[in-house]
C-alpha cells in the first residue's frame, strides 16, 4: 500500500467523520422537530436551528461518495452495486429529508406544514438508521465473486449487527441534534432539549454493549484488530458518559463535543477494523484491499493537490458561515408568525 | 453471466435515462433563475431601490424551490453509477471519479454554504455583500456544471488517459482532460441552455401574471428581464450550438449525419431536410421536405460543400474498431430521435427568439399596451415549459448518438452494467423513483404556483406593484 492509498483511506474516513458530526445534527433536529416540539413554533424554532447548514452538510456524504469513486473506484464500485436496496432507501431518505424543509416552509395550510414536518422528522430518522445499517453491514465478511461483485442475501444486510449499529447511528445523530440545538435556543426549549437528551443517553450504554458483543461474533475485527478496536470501543463508552455527564450539568459545548468525538470514534472503528481491507469475502481470497481497489498513483497524486489547496479554503468558509450565522433563537420569534422556519 | 447482463441493461439505461431527464429539468432551473436573481439584486446594491429587492425575493423563493428538487435528485447521480453501472465504474473510476470529487470539494460547498448565508442575512450585510454571496452561488453551479461536463465530455471524446494491462482506463494528463474541445464546446453551450430555462421561466410566468392582470407594473419588469435575458441565452446557444455542429462532423460523423437522417453521401452543394421520417431499416425516406443549399451552410458557412452519410460512417466505424470489438457491433442509431431533437432545438430557438423581441416590443411603453395583448401573454406563458423540452431533446442527441459506447471507442454499454443487479430491483426502483419524481414534480409546481401567486405584496405591502412604474416616487407612498 502506498502513503498515497492510505491517506486517501483516511481522507474518505474523515469524510464521513464530519458528514455524521455536522449533518448528524441535522438529522437529529429532525427527529427533534416532532419527538421533542408539541406546536408548530417550537417545531420551527428547532428547524431553524439547522436550516442554513444542513445543505452544506449534507455535501460531506456527497463529497466522501465522490472521493471514493475517484480514489478507491472498486471500492466503489462494489459497495454501491453490492448494497443496491438498501442505498436506495438512503437515497429515498434523503430525498424527502432535503425536500420537506423546503416544502414546509411554503406550505399555508396548517395541514400542509404538519405533514411536512412528519416528513422532516421521519426521513431524518431513516436516513441515519439505513446509513447505520450499512456501516454495520459493510463490514461483515459477504459474498463476493472474484471480480468483486457482491451478491447480497437478505440477512447479509438485516442481521442484528447491522440493526445495532442502525440503532447506534440513529441514537448518535439524534443525541447530537439536541445538542446542536441547545447551543441555539434560549428558555424552555434549550432546558426540554437538554433534558430529554440527558434521559435518552441511558438507553446509549446497553446499545453500545450490545454492539461490541455482535460486533465480535459477526466481524473479524477482534481477530485482526484486537487492541484497537478494544482502545476504541473504550473511548466510545467514555466519551459516551462525558456527553452524558455534561448533559447533566448544563454544559452545552462540552456536551456537543464529546458527542462530537463519540462519533468519529465509531466511524474510526469501523475504518481501522477494515483496515487494510475495503470488502471481506466470505471467501477470504476474493477479499477486497486498499491497495487493489485504489486509482492510479497519477489519479491520486490529482486529487491530493487539489484537496491540499481546497480543503484550507473550504474549512475557512465553512467555519466563518457557521460563527456568522450563530444565535440563540427564542420561543417567541416563531410564534404567531406565517413565516416558518424561514 | 452474459444473458443476465442482456436483460438488466434496457432498465439500467431507462432508469439513467429517466433519472438525468428529471434532474436536468432543475439544474437549468436554479441556474438559469440563479443568474436573474443576481442580477436583480445586483440592481437593487446599485440603485437601492427597494422593489428590486422585493424582486429578488420574490424570485428567489421559486429558486430555492427548483435548487432543492435539483439537489436531491442530484444524489441519485452520485450513487447511480456504483449502484448500476458497476463495470462502468471499475473501467472509469480513475477519470471519471477525479471530477466529480472536486465537483463536490469546489462546487457544492461553495455554491451551499452560501445559500444558506444568503438565504438568512438579509439584514446583516450592506446590499453589495448580499449580492455577492448570491453570485458566489451563481459560479459554483456553473463550476459544478464545467466539473460534471468534463467527465461527460471524456466519455464523448477519451482523451489524456491510457489502457492498462487489466483493461480500465488510467489518466496520463489531467490538463488533457481539462482542455478536451468536446468540453469547451459543450460547456458554452449548456450555459446558454440554463440561461434560456430560467430566464423563460421568469417571463413567462410573469406574463401569466399580467395575463391575469396581477402586479402588472411589478411583472411587467420582471418579464422583460425576462426576455432580455432569454435573449442572450438564445443566441448564446445558436452560436455554441453552431461550433458544435462544426465540430461533430469532424469528431462523431456517425451522429452528425443521424442528426440530417442521411445515409448516402450528399450532393454538392447539400440541401438541408425540414422534416422527414426515416425507416432504419430500409433506410427509406418519407414526406421529406427539404431547403436547398442550406446544410452546407450549417455546415461550413459557405454554400458549397458535401456531407458524409451513415453508411460511409458506418464502415468507417467497422474499419477502425472491428480489430477490437469485433464484426458484429451494431453502430446504427436512432436517427429519428436525433433528426428531431436537433430541429427541436433550431425551431425552439427560432421560436423563442422571435417571442421574446415581440414581448419585449409589446411592453415597452409602459403597461397599457402589454395587458391588452393578452394573446402574446398566453403564448409567453406556454414559453415556460418549451425550454424543458428542447432541453431533453439536446441530451437525448448528444448521449443517444453515443451508441453504441458509453465511453466512445472504449467501452460498449451493455459491458458498463452492474452483473450483480437484478432485473427486479432495477424495475422496482424505477417504480419507486417515478412515482417519487411526479410527486416531487407536482409538489413543486404547485407550491411554486401558490408563491407565484402570493404575488410581490406578499413580501412587501408598501409598494404599489400595480404602478406604470413602480420604481417613481408616488408608487412608493401608497
Ligand atoms: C433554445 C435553444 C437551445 C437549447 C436550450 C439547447 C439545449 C441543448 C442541450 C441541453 C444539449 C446537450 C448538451 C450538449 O451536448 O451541449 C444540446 C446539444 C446540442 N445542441 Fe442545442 N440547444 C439549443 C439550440 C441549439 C441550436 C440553435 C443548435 C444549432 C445551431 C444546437 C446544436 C446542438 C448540437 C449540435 C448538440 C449536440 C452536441 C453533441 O452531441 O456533442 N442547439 N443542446
Amino acid at each position: 500500500m502506498s502513503f498515497l492509498q492510505f491517506f486517501w483511506y483516511a481522507v474518505i474516513c474523515f469524510l464521513f467523520i464530519m458528514f455524521l458530526v455536522l449533518d448528524g445534527a441535522d438529522f437529529g433536529a429532525g427527529m427533534a422537530a416532532k419527538l421533542l416540539a408539541f406546536r408548530p413554533a417550537e417545531s420551527n424554532m428547532i428547524v431553524r436551528s439547522i436550516s442554513p447548514h444542513w445543505d452544506g452538510n449534507e455535501v460531506f456524504l456527497v463529497a466522501a461518495g465522490g472521493s471514493m469513486f475517484a480514489t478507491m473506484p472498486f471500492w466503489y464500485a462494489s459497495l454501491f452495486s453490492g448494497f443496491y436496496l438498501l442505498l436506495f432507501l438512503v437515497l429515498v431518505s434523503l430525498i424527502f429529508r432535503g425536500v420537506a424543509f423546503e416544502f414546509n416552509n411554503v406550505a399555508e395550510t396548517p395541514k400542509g406544514k404538519n405533514a411536512w414536518m412528519w416528513a422532516t422528522t421521519l426521513s431524518s430518522t431513516a436516513a441515519p438508521f439505513l446509513l447505520g445499517m450499512l456501516f454495520t453491514a459493510m463490514i461483515q465478511p459477504v459474498p463476493m465473486d472474484n471480480h468483486g461483485n457482491i451478491f447480497v442475501g437478505l440477512f447479509n444486510v438485516i442481521n442484528p449487527l447491522s440493526i445495532l449499529g442502525g440503532i447506534a447511528v440513529t441514537a448518535l445523530c439524534l443525541y447530537q441534534g439536541l445538542h446542536f440545538f441547545t447551543l441555539h435556543a434560549n428558555g424552555i426549549m434549550r432546558y426540554r432539549a437538554a433534558s430529554l437528551a440527558g434521559n435518552l443517553y441511558w438507553a446509549a450504554y446497553p446499545v453500545e454493549v450490545l454492539f461490541a458483543i455482535a460486533l465480535f461474533f459477526e466481524t473479524n475485527f477482534f481477530e485482526e484488530h484486537l487492541l484497537s478496536t478494544l482502545t476504541l470501543l473504550v473511548l466510545i463508552v467514555l466519551t459516551t458518559f462525558w456527553g452524558h455527564l455534561s448533559t447533566g450539568m448544563h454544559k452545552e459545548v462540552q456536551a456537543y463535543v464529546a458527542n462530537s468525538l463519540t462519533i468519529a470514534f465509531v466511524v474510526m472503528l469501523i475504518f481501522v477494523g477494515l483496515f487494510p481491507h475495503v470488502l471481506i469475502a466470505q471467501n477470504p481470497v476474493n477479499s477486497l484491499l486498499i491497495k487493489n481497489v485504489s486509482s492510479s498513483p497519477f489519479t491520486l497524486t490529482v486529487v491530493t493537490i487539489v484537496l491540499c489547496i481546497l480543503l484550507p479554503i473550504l474549512t475557512a468558509y465553512f467555519i466563518w458561515s457557521y460563527i456568522i450565522q450563530w444565535k440563540r433563537h427564542d420561543l417567541s420569534e416563531f410564534e404567531n408568525t406565517d413565516k416558518g422556519a424561514y | 453471466m452474459f444473458n443476465f447482463a442482456l436483460n438488466v441493461l434496457p432498465f439500467a439505461r431507462f432508469q439513467f435515462a429517466m433519472t438525468t431527464i428529471f434532474h436536468y429539468f432543475f439544474i437549468p432551473m436554479s441556474i438559469g433563475i440563479g443568474l436573474s436573481v443576481c442580477i436583480m439584486e445586483t440592481m437593487y446594491a446599485i440603485t437601492k431601490n427597494k422593489i428590486y429587492q422585493t424582486m429578488t425575493k420574490f424570485w428567489g423563493r421559486i429558486f430555492l424551490l427548483a435548487f432543492a428538487v435539483g439537489v436531491v435528485t442530484g444524489l441519485i447521480q452520485e450513487f447511480q453509477f456504483g449502484m448500476n453501472w458497476s463495470q462502468y465504474s471499475r473501467f472509469m473510476g480513475d477519470i471519471f471519479g477525479a471530477p466529480l470529487a472536486i465537483e463536490a470539494l469546489l462546487a457544492f460547498f461553495l455554491e451551499s454554504t452560501f445559500l444558506g448565508v444568503w438565504m438568512f442575512t438579509w439584514d446583516k450585510f450592506k446590499p453589495a455583500w448580499h449580492a455577492l454571496m448570491i453570485w458566489l452561488v451563481f459560479l459554483a453551479s456553473a463550476a459544478s456544471a464545467l466539473w460534471i461536463l468534463t467527465a461527460n465530455s471524456f466519455m464523448q471524446h477519451p482523451v489524456g488517459y491510457k489502457l492498462t494491462s487489466s483493461g480500465h482506463v488510467e489518466m496520463t494528463s489531467f490538463k488533457a482532460l481539462l482542455t478536451n474541445q468536446q468540453l469547451w464546446y459543450e460547456f458554452p453551450h449548456v450555459i446558454s441552455s440554463c440561461i434560456v430555462t430560467g430566464s423563460f421561466i421568469v417571463a413567462g410566468t410573469s406574463a401569466w401574471m399580467i395575463f391575469r392582470k396581477k402586479s402588472v407594473g411589478f411583472f411587467r419588469k420582471s418579464m422583460r428581464l425576462g426576455l432580455v435575458l432569454g435573449i442572450v441565452g438564445c443566441l448564446g446557444a445558436v452560436t455554441s450550438g453552431d461550433l458544435q455542429s462544426g465540430y461533430l462532423i469532424k469528431d462523431q460523423p456517425m451522429k452528425f449525419a443521424a442528426s440530417e437522417g442521411i445515409y448516402n453521401h450528399t450532393e454538392n452543394p447539400a440541401p438541408w431536410s425540414v422534416f422527414q421520417l426515416t425507416n432504419t431499416k430500409t433506410h427509406q425516406e418519407y414526406g421529406k421536405i427539404e431547403i436547398p443549399y442550406m446544410l452546407s451552410f450549417l455546415s461550413y458557412h459557405k454554400f458549397s460543400g458535401s456531407v458524409a452519410g451513415m453508411d460511409e460512417a458506418n464502415r468507417a466505424l467497422h474499419k477502425q474498431y472491428d480489430g477490437k470489438f469485433g464484426k458484429n457491433m451494431d453502430y446504427s442509431l436512432n436517427v429519428n430521435v436525433l433528426f428531431f431533437a436537433f430541429r427541436l432545438m433550431a425551431a425552439g430557438f427560432g421560436g423563442l427568439t422571435f417571442i421574446a423581441l415581440l414581448g419585449l416590443w409589446f411592453s415597452r411603453r409602459r403597461k397599457n399596451t402589454i395587458v391588452k395583448q393578452k394573446w402574446l401573454t398566453f403564448i409567453l406563458f406556454l414559453a415556460t415549459f418549451a425550454p424543458f423540452v428542447i432541453n431533453t431533446g439536446g441530451w437525448l442527441f448528444t448521449e443517444l448518438g453515443r451508441d453504441p459506447w458509453v465511453v466512445y471507442g472504449l467501452l460498449p454499454i451493455a459491458k458498463a452494467v452492474s452483473p450483480s443487479t437484478s432485473p427486479a430491483s432495477v424495475i422496482f426502483t424505477i417504480i419507486v423513483y417515478f412515482l417519487l419524481f411526479v410527486t416531487l414534480a407536482s409538489c413543486m409546481v404547485f407550491y411554486a404556483k401558490k408563491s407565484l401567486y402570493k404575488g410581490p405584496e406578499s413580501i412587501d405591502k408598501t409598494i404599489d406593484y400595480d404602478n406604470d412604474d413602480p420604481f417613481s416616487k408616488e408608487a412608493f407612498n401608497k
